[in-house]
C-alpha cells in the first residue's frame, strides 16, 4: 500500500506537513497526492473510531449479523438484490458470501425488537430472499483491527542502552 | 574498569515519573502475538527443558536456511551456528575464544557500550578508531590501515550501528575486506540491527569474497522481531571457532531457553510481515527525528539504520552529560549522553526514535523549548 495511505490508516489527522517530513517530499506534494486518493474514490472520507462498548447510541445500541438466501435474477445476478438491500440506512455492512448463503448483512438497530421488525418486516419480505437467520452480537472486543480496550502502557524501562 | 558513571544518571531517569523517554535501546512494539502465542503453547506442550549445547537443532537448521533465503549465505546447522543468550553472550563468547593476553582489538568509537570492557575482561586492549559526523560515522580503509601499527589480532564492526545509526553499502564493506585481508584479521561482525536498514540492502560481512573464513557473524531476534526479553542471538562462523565458543558456552551458559528459541522458530517462519511493516514505521519516524533536530539547531546526520540518531550539541556549550541531565530536569525528556559510549562520544546524544510518532513530536517540543532556553 501506499505509505501516504498507510500513515492516513493509522492516523487520518497527520498534517500533510508531518506526513512531507516523514517521507521526504514537499507539503504540496502530499496534498496533491492526497486531493487525487480522495477524487479517485481510494480514500473515501475520514472517521474517528469510538469504543461503542463505552458509549450508548441509543439508535444502534444492537448489531446483528444476518445470513440471507436469494434467488438469483436473471442478468443482473445478486447485484440488484444487494443494492436494495445495502441502501436501508439499518444496513452497516453488506456481503456477498461464498457458502451456505449468499448475503452477510449487518444490522444496527435501537433494541433487539427493532432489529427484528427491520428483519421480518424488510428484509425476509423482499421478493427473491428465500430465507434469514439472525445473529445477535453480545459482546464487541476486537473490530476492524483496533482491539475495543484501552492499550497498556509500555512496561519498558525509561533507558536503556 | 572504571565504574560506569552512566549508571548514576541511569538512576536518575528511572526515579522519575512521566518522563518522555527518547532514551530506549529496544523497540517499542510488543513481540507479535503469533511468537508469544507459541511460546505460551511450548510451556503447555512441557518443553521446560534444557536443549542442546548449540541450541534445538530445529532451530540452528531454519537459521541456516534463512541466511541461505536471505542472503545466500551458507552455514552448516550441525558444525557453523551456535544459539546465544541474546548478541552479548555470542559478542563474549566470540572474544573469550580469540583473544590471548594483550592482543589488539580494533573497535571503532564511538561504539556500543560492551565491546571494549569486554576486550579489556578477555585480556585484550581495545585500540579505539575515531568516527565522525563527516564521514558520517563511518570507519575507513585508511583509518584501518593507520590504526594497524598497532598490530591487532580482530576487528569489530557494528552496523548499522548503535549508538550513531551509521551503516555500510556493499561497496563501502568491500573496501573494508580489503583491509581486513591485508592485515590478516579476524571481523566480528555484530549484525542485529540488519533488518533495520533504510536507504539500501542489507550486506552481511560474510557475503563478501573470503571474509566467510574470516568473520563471527552475529545476530539475533531483539531488534527485528521486537524480543528483546526473549534473550536469543547466535554466532555463525567456521567450524573451528564456533567449536571453540560451544566449548565456552556449555559452561558457562549451558544452553538458552527452550522456551525462547522455539518462539525463535516462529519468529523465523512467520514474522516477515511485521519486520517490513515495522522498518517502513521507524524509517518515517528516522526522517521526522532528523529534520527536528537540525531545525532546533541540533546538528544531525542522516543515520542510515536502526533506531538511533546521534546529534551534536556542540553549540551550546554543555557536555553531553549536563545537557541530558538538564533536559531531564527541566522538560522530563530522556536522552542519553553520547560519553556512554566512549569519550570520543562527548559532544553528542543518542536519541532513539523507538518511540510513538504522538511521543516524539510531544519530545521535540520540548527539547526545542530547552535549546531556546540556554541562548
Amino acid at each position: 500500500m501506499n505509505q501516504i495511505l498507510e500513515i492516513l490508516e493509522k492516523d487520518a489527522r497527520t498534517t500533510p506537513e508531518e506526513i512531507a517530513r516523514m517521507l521526504r517530499m514537499t507539503p504540496k506534494a502530499v496534498r496533491a497526492a492526497i486531493a487525487k486518493l480522495e477524487k479517485d474514490g481510494v480514500i473515501l472520507k475520514y472517521k474517528t473510531i469510538i469504543n461503542k462498548e463505552m458509549v450508548k447510541d441509543e439508535h444502534r445500541d444492537v448489531r446483528a449479523l444476518i445470513e440471507v438466501k436469494l434467488t438469483p435474477q436473471k442478468n443482473v445476478g445478486f447485484d440488484h438484490l444487494a443494492e436494495r438491500i445495502y441502501q436501508f440506512p439499518e444496513v452497516t455492512s453488506c456481503y456477498l458470501m461464498s457458502g451456505t448463503y449468499d448475503l452477510l448483512v449487518v444490522v444496527e438497530g435501537k433494541d433487539i425488537h427493532t432489529v427484528s421488525s427491520f428483519v421480518s418486516e424488510k428484509l425476509a419480505a423482499m421478493e427473491n430472499v428465500r430465507g434469514t437467520v439472525t445473529h445477535f452480537i453480545l459482546k464487541k472486543y476486537k473490530e476492524d483491527g483496533d482491539i475495543l480496550k484501552q492499550p497498556e502502557r509500555s512496561k519498558r524501562p525509561a533507558i536503556s542502552l | 574498569m572504571p565504574p560506569s558513571g552512566i549508571r548514576v544518571f541511569f538512576d536518575l531517569v528511572l526515579g522519575m515519573k512521566d518522563v518522555i523517554s527518547l532514551g530506549v535501546g529496544e523497540p517499542d512494539f510488543i513481540t507479535p502475538w503469533n511468537i508469544r502465542e507459541r511460546a505460551i503453547y511450548a510451556i503447555e506442550e512441557g518443553h521446560t527443558s534444557y536443549t542442546s549445547n548449540k541450541g534445538l537443532i530445529e532451530l540452528r537448521r531454519d537459521i541456516s536456511k534463512y541466511l541461505k533465503q536471505r542472503y545466500g549465505l551458507d552455514y552448516d546447522p550441525e558444525e557453523e551456528v551456535l544459539v546465544t543468550v541474546g548478541v552479548s553472550e555470542a559478542f563474549d563468547l566470540s572474544l573469550r575464544a580469540l583473544i590471548e593476553r594483550g592482543d589488539g582489538v580494533l573497535i571503532p568509537e564511538p561504539s556500543y557500550v560492551s565491546y571494549g570492557p569486554i576486550t579489556m575482561l578477555c585480556g585484550g586492549k581495545p585500540i579505539y578508531m575515531r568516527t565522525s559526523p563527516d564521514n558520517g560515522f563511518k570507519v575507513t580503509p585508511k583509518d584501518i590501515a593507520a590504526y594497524c601499527d598497532k598490530n591487532p589480532k580482530l576487528m569489530i564492526l557494528n552496523y548499522p550501528n548503535n549508538p550513531t545509526g551509521a551503516s555500510y553499502s556493499k561497496k563501502e564493506l568491500r573496501a573494508i575486506a580489503a583491509e581486513i585481508v591485508r592485515h590478516d584479521l579476524v571481523m566480528i561482525s555484530d549484525e542485529i540491527y540488519c533488518d533495520l536498514t533504510y536507504d539500501f540492502d542489507h550486506t552481511p560481512f560474510a557475503t563478501l569474497p573470503g571474509m566467510k573464513e574470516r568473520t563471527i557473524y552475529l545476530n539475533g531476534f531483539s531488534k527485528s522481531f521486537a524480543m528483546t526479553g526473549w534473550r536469543i542471538g547466535y554466532a555463525c562462523g567456521p567450524a573451528n571457532l564456533i567449536s571453540g565458543m560451544t566449548k565456552i558456552h556449555q559452561y558457562t551458559m549451558l544452553c538458552a531457553s527452550i522456551i525462547s528459541q522455539m518462539a525463535a522458530q516462529e519468529a523465523l517462519k512467520s514474522g516477515e510481515r511485521s519486520v517490513q511493516e515495522m522498518k517502513r514505521e521507524y524509517a518515517r519516524r528516522r526522517e521526522f527525528v532528523v529534520s527536528r533536530l537540525n531545525e532546533i539547531g541540533l546538528t544531525c546526520h542522516r543515520p542510515e539504520g536502526a533506531f538511533y540518531a546521534f546529534p551534536s550539541i556542540r553549540k551550546t556549550g554543555l557536555s553531553s552529560m549536563d545537557f541530558a541531565r538538564e533536559l531531564l530536569k527541566k522538560e522530563k525528556v530522556a536522552v542519553v549522553p553520547g560519553t556512554a559510549f566512549g569519550s570520543l562520544g562527548e559532544g553528542y546524544l543518542r536519541i532513539s526514535y523507538a518511540s510513538s510518532y504522538d511521543r516524539l513530536k510531544e519530545a521535540f517540543v520540548r527539547m526545542e523549548r530547552f535549546v531556546k532556553s540556554l541562548r
